[in-house]
This record gives structure tokens, sequence and C-alpha cells, in this order.
């Protein structure tokens, strides 16, 4: 697929990959073999049936093509730019199998319809008569969004309570504008309270209700707030000027528009040296913004290995293309400032990869004697997050984990009846799409829950 | 939904109340919380604490100083004007028991914060000493509520034209040399009170001084604190303070912390972070505001 270039976009917030056109959709379809025994859909963790939509393209039946993904998928404009295709559906593709071959581009399709129907105006299927039944979802992120979705479709009436001023979650505030569009987002959920679903932002559960109170009011409450909690590395220096969570980082760049400052009033600091620490997408997408907002060099420390990193490796290779430098094997002992509280530097220490730890993955172990000092003035510590407590420490009876993740079973069930939870603040922070599996299979699980009680 | 202003007016120069229409926030709304705001989809989020608040009405009263370029904007909208997005209540609310005799401090614009919490703190049954600073008479505020919510009030101004001419730590200090404290709250041998327990909300300059004066007396400490934040629930660490040397996200463990254990040395140098931000922002909204005013036809 066709992409900015990198000494262009490396300036600019626009969208990075350019899509495909009708004609170049069309040969690719083309190129499916439509196998009999399709390995695609079990690839995917919403059970898009690819075969079809991909036939229907081919066929330059695109509404036919819209109306088969939106049967399985509510957010395809969303999945399409930011699923990792290439270890989900792509990955079990035939045609990628054989030597030098190229799995079909199932993601760069996926988009290519849903944008289509956007520009379009979305069709709203036919919704069955309403049940009478009410159901309360926590969090307007993924997860959330694709439980409500599917509630509405079965008839139930559903209000999205959001804490935020705008719905979509780490689709508005962490994912970049470059990656993810924030038009694309406001068209994909406008689709959804087009099914009738009530979405009402600045409400902070915990806060303005507790979760035993909407049960009074509400059949069952599905919890989808997420893993927004940062972590932070616990190391000295780390409530310097100019260090921040890649939350707040990209929450100012992403949700509040602070690369339009002065237009766009809340500010960001935009740093002549930037480090990121971590290795992840948010590590990524932070280190591209702050590259985008004029910082002459970027660099990411990330403590593992080329081959350990977490990232998709699109964006790695996106990274590496717009001059974002790696320091690999690398990993910082405290972060340096001024007298004035400004940050200057991180000392770091090499490392080198040793026995596997639980996590399957190689443990770094510092190598002595190898402290150096890295310049810096803006830091952003991209190194996780975990969930948020708000809820759950409001919320008696709900049995939670080690790190503050809900215990669910595999239908979404919690320790309360009634209530029910998926996405991130189950898994601890996953993908877009996980998020969205789990919403969909809640949403089966609420939907016999209150047609029984 | 956005929030309609429904009252508005300037208490003294650039000193703002004003009443907005939220009831959710208002049913919920406890002493010691904080609302996040943001008037247009341009604006920024900012923290403001809720002053006053009626769950029956639906209303919460906010008292802002016109500061930068949020609150200039803020300061120029009027009743029949909307807010875009008012989220709350936030922050954990003011401990309110029956602690015995409890000093309340507001300095400047913390008058209005100290509010709710000396009212709420008298109607547990405490004995509610107020003392309220401001630079001058003229921008002093609120008096009269103060009055009705303390069972004794204190005023200082800097420039002695009201009350006692200096610092609210003068009157903070005096009540504790003559109320020695004693463990158990009891009045000593000459019938004086003695002080359970300070809460203190103002500039970090002041929360700073107070503790300061407080704890030679051993006497429990707790300050609102008031940092830079953008999401107000625990999500992007902005907010970030060192009490006890742990930090502290203030939007969800705080707002209100023991004095005696906050670094307000790192309080002050992260509230200075934006400071060129914030002038390039209010020379733009100047710039554009004379503009405006330049583009108007003379009669």
């Amino acid at each position: 697929m066709a992409k900015q270039p990198p000494s262009a976009r490396r300036s600019n917030f626009n969208e990075v990959a350019l899509g495909y056109d009708r004609e170049e959709a069309v040969a690719e379809a083309k190129r499916c073999l439509d196998c009999k025994k399709p390995l695609c859909i079990d690839g995917c963790p919403v059970g898009v049936n690819i075969p079809l939509f991909v036939r229907q393209i081919a066929e330059e039946d695109f509404d036919a093509a819209a109306r088969t993904l939106k049967s399985t998928n509510s957010l395809p404009a969303i999945c399409g730019r930011v699923c990792p295709q290439e270890t989900q559906c792509e990955a079990v593709c035939v045609l990628g199998k054989k030597k030098d071959g190229d799995p079909i581009a199932i993601g760069g399709l996926e988009r290519f319809v849903a944008d289509y129907e956007i520009a379009k105006g979305t069709t709203i299927p036919d919704l069955p008569e309403p049940t009478g039944r009410r159901v309360a979802v926590v969090g307007a992120g993924p997860a959330g969004l694709t439980a409500a979705a599917e509630l509405a479709k079965m008839g139930h009436a559903v209000t999205i309570f959001e804490s935020l001023h705008s719905a979509g979650g780490v689709l508005v505030y962490g994912i970049p504008e470059f990656r993810l569009p924030k038009s694309i987002v406001a068209a994909e959920v406008d689709f959804i309270r087009k099914l009738g679903v009530d979405i009402c932002l600045n409400s902070v559960i915990g806060k303005i209700d507790t979760v035993d109170e909407l049960l009074g009011e509400y059949d069952a409450v599905f919890l989808g707030t997420g893993a927004g909690l940062p972590s932070f590395l616990g190391i000295d220096g780390e409530n310097l000027n100019g260090v921040y969570s890649a939350n707040e980082f990209l929450t100012r760049v992403n949700l509040m528009k602070a690369y339009l400052f002065p237009e766009f009033d809340t500010p960001i600091k935009k740093g002549s040296r930037t480090i990121v620490v971590g290795g992840g997408n948010v590590a990524m997408d932070a280190a591209r913004c702050a590259l985008r907002l004029g910082a002459g060099n970027v660099t990411i420390v990330y403590r593992r290995g080329e081959d350990e990193l977490p990232a998709r490796a699109e964006e790695v290779v996106n990274a590496k293309e717009e001059g974002i430098i790696f320091r690999l094997l690398t990993n910082p002992i405290r972060i340096l400032g001024d007298e004035n509280n400004w940050v200057t530097g991180i000392e770091c220490i090499n490392m080198e990869l040793c026995e596997p730890d639980e996590s399957g993955r190689c443990r770094p172990e510092p190598v002595p004697e190898t402290e150096h000092t890295i310049p810096a003035d803006l830091v952003i510590i991209a190194i996780g997050t975990s969930p948020n407590p708000l809820v759950t420490i409001a919320t008696p009876g709900l049995e939670t984990a080690r790190y503050g993740t809900i215990v669910a079973d595999e239908a979404g069930a919690t320790s309360k009846p009634g209530v029910f939870a998926g996405g991130d603040i189950v898994t601890g922070s996953a993908t877009v799409i996980s998020a969205m599996g789990a919403g969909k299979v809640a949403s089966r699980a609420i939907d016999e829950y209150i047609r029984r009680i | 939904m956005s929030f309609t202003i429904l009252q508005k007016r300037e208490l003294v120069p650039t000193l703002h109340q004003m009443e907005i229409n939220a009831p959710r926030v208002a049913r919920k709304a406890m002493p010691g919380q904080f609302v996040i705001l943001r008037i247009d989809e341009y604006g920024e989020r900012i923290p403001l604490t809720i002053a006053d608040f009626d769950a029956q009405a639906g209303t919460i009263t906010l008292i802002f100083q016109e500061i930068g370029k949020t609150t200039r904007q803020l300061a120029s909208l009027a009743a029949g004007d909307s807010i875009a997005d008012v989220a709350g209540p936030l922050g954990n609310p003011s401990a309110i028991e029956k602690f015995g005799t409890v000093v309340c401090v507001g300095g400047g614009v913390g008058i209005a914060p100290i509010f709710p919490i000396a009212r709420a703190l008298k109607s547990a049954g405490n004995r509610v000493i107020s003392v309220i600073g401001a630079r001058s008479a003229d921008i002093l505020f609120w008096e009269d509520r103060m009055n009705e919510a303390s069972s004794e009030l204190y005023i200082t101004t800097d420039d002695g034209t009201k009350g006692h001419h200096g610092f609210v730590t003068d009157v903070v200090q005096n009540l504790l040399e003559h109320g020695e404290h004693d463990e158990h709250g009891e009045h000593d041998e000459h019938g004086e009170r003695a002080i359970d327990r300070v809460i203190a909300i103002g500039p970090p300059v002041m929360m700073r001084a107070v503790a300061g004066v407080t704890k030679p007396f051993g006497v429990r400490t707790v300050v609102s604190l008031n940092p830079i934040m953008v999401d107000g629930t625990g999500m992007c660490g902005a907010c970030r303070v060192l009490v006890g040397g742990v930090t502290k996200f203030a939007c969800v463990d705080g707002p209100e912390f023991d004095a005696h254990e906050v670094d307000f040395t790192l309080l002050m140098s992260r509230l200075a972070m934006y400071l060129p931000e914030e002038k390039e922002a209010l020379d733009c909204d100047l710039r554009s505001s004379v503009g405006e005013a330049a583009a108007e036809p003379t009669v």
C-alpha cells in the first residue's frame, strides 16, 4: 500500500498509509484463491467472513462487501488500520506460506471497504423490536463500543458512560492522528449512535454513580474501562519537568490536539532531543509524535534487542524510515536534571540477553561498567500501563487479580452477578481487536443473562 | 449535553463566581472535590474546586481567578452561555469527622475550596476556627459565607486594610501557641481549646508556610494540592506530586495530603512547566481581542 514518503510525513500529522484506490483494491481482491477450507476466518478475533467480503470486492459489489464486514465488525475502518493483521488473518493466508508469497492484504481491503462506506454514508441495519431490557456500558473504548453495538443490534437499550469528553478511549487519546484519523473514529462512533446507543460523555463511573447504583437502574453492566494507568520506572528523576508518561504525551497531542497549539489551547513540550523509553506500539507512537512536533532528534531506548521489540514490525519500519534512532539493549538507571528541575539526560547502562524469563523472552542483564549518559530535554516513559482502579475500588464484590485486572470467565462474567467485563481491564494492555472480540463475546453472555432474569 | 451557566459575577476585580447547571456532579459532590472543565473544542482541560453545590437544584458553584487564557475566556462568558464539558466530582472528598477543634485556612482564591469544608466540619460538630487572608480588603470575598460556616473567623490582609495586618500564618501561630496541643484534644487547665487539625488551601507558598508553622506543634495538617492536570482520573500522571518521598497522583490519591510530607518545592517547579506556552497563549489571545476591538467601526 502506498505511504507518504518519510521526508514529508515526518513533519505532518496526516495519515501515513494512503489506502488502496478502487483499481488496486479490486486487483488485490482478485488474487484471493477462495480456498475450500479458508484459514483466514479463524485468524480473525471477531470472525469476519473474509473470503466473502474479499470476493465481493473482486466482483466490485462494494455495498455487499460493506454489509458483510459490518455484520460481524462494528469498527472496520479502525480495524483495517490498526489490527496486527500480520499476526492474525494474514499470518494464516495460504498465499503467504509459499516462498516469496504475499498473503492477501486483508487489512488494506477491509480499510478500503470501510472508507468507501463512510464516504457514501453508512447504512443502518434493521433493528429488532426493543426487548425492554437495559444495559449500562462503562467506557467508550473498543470493548465498550463493540459490546454496545452488538447489544443494540439485539434490540436492547444501551447507555455508554465515558469519563472523557470524547468517545473512543485509546482510539482517540492513544493512537496518533497519522495512524488513525480522528474523523474516522468519529464516523465509526456515529454509526454506533445511529444504532440507538446513548453515549454519556464526561461521566465518571465510580464518582457520579457506582456500579451498584447502575445495577439498580440497568439489567446488566459491562465494564470496558481499559488499562489507562501509566507505569513509571521508579528511578530517580522521573518527576523532573520534561518527563512525561506516554499516556500524558499522547493525550495532549492526540486527544487535545497540542500539535496545533496555540490554535488549540493545550500545550506540549517539543524538545530538541527526545528519548522515549520502551519498545511497544505506544513507544513508537510517542516517538513518531515527538518527531512531528519538531524535535530534531528522537531516540528509542529499549532494554531488550531488535527481535524482542513488542511493537508491530510495520511501525518499527515506519519509525526507522522517519529517522528515529534505536538504542537497543540499553536501560535507564536515573534521569538527570538541572537546578531548575528540568531534565537534561538519562544515565543508561548497556544490557545483554540471558536466560528466558516467565514471559518466554530473554531476560536482559546489565553489563557492568557500561554506564553512559544520553542527553535529552524531553523524556517519554512508554513502558506499559495497567488497569485504572477508579471503578474497581468503588465496586465491592468485584474480584480483581494481581495488577488490578478484573477476574472474568471466557464469557466475560465477573464475580459479581450482572456485571461483565472485557478488554484491557481483564487482560492487561493488549490490542484494539482483542478488546473488540471480548466485547462481542460478552454481549452474547449479557444477552443470555438479561433474558433469563 | 452541555453545561449552562446560570449565574456569573465578578466578586472582586478578576475574581469570578460562576454557577453552572451540572445535576449529576451536584448530586454526588462532596467538600474537597473538584471538576475538570473544557470550555469548547479548542480548549484545554483545567481543574477547578467545587466551591459550593446544590444537589436539589442540580447546580455547582466555581470560583476562579483570571490568570491565563482559559480563565480569561471563562471570565468573558455570561449567564446563558454554555461550557462544553464538565467532568466530576473528582478527587477524594475531604475527611469530615468530629475531630474536635479544626483550623481552616483559606488564602486568596483558596477561600473558595475551604468554604464547603469548613461548613461540613461545623455541621459534623467540630469547633471550626477559620482564618482567611487576602492581599487587601478590596479583594477579600465570601466573608459572610465564611462567618456562617465557622465558629470563629479571623481575617488577615497583607496591607492591613482589614483584620490582622499580616499573614494567615501569624494567626495560625497564635492559635497554636494559645491552645497548647494535647493529644486527647482536651482543653488544657486554662480552658483554652487545643487544635486537633489544620486544613490549609491556597497558593503553594502559603500552604508550605502553614505546614512550617504547625509542624513543631505536631498538629495533623492537611493541604489540598493544585498541580497541573489533564484528565483528572488517574490516567496520565501530569499531576504527580511527591509525598513522603513517594510519587502520588493528586487527582486520584489526593487532592488532599499530609502537609508535613509534601515536597512543595517540586510542586512549585512542576507548576511552572508551561510558563512560556501560557504566556504565548495569553499574548495570542490579547492580540486577537485587540484586533477585534480595532476592527469595530467607530461612529
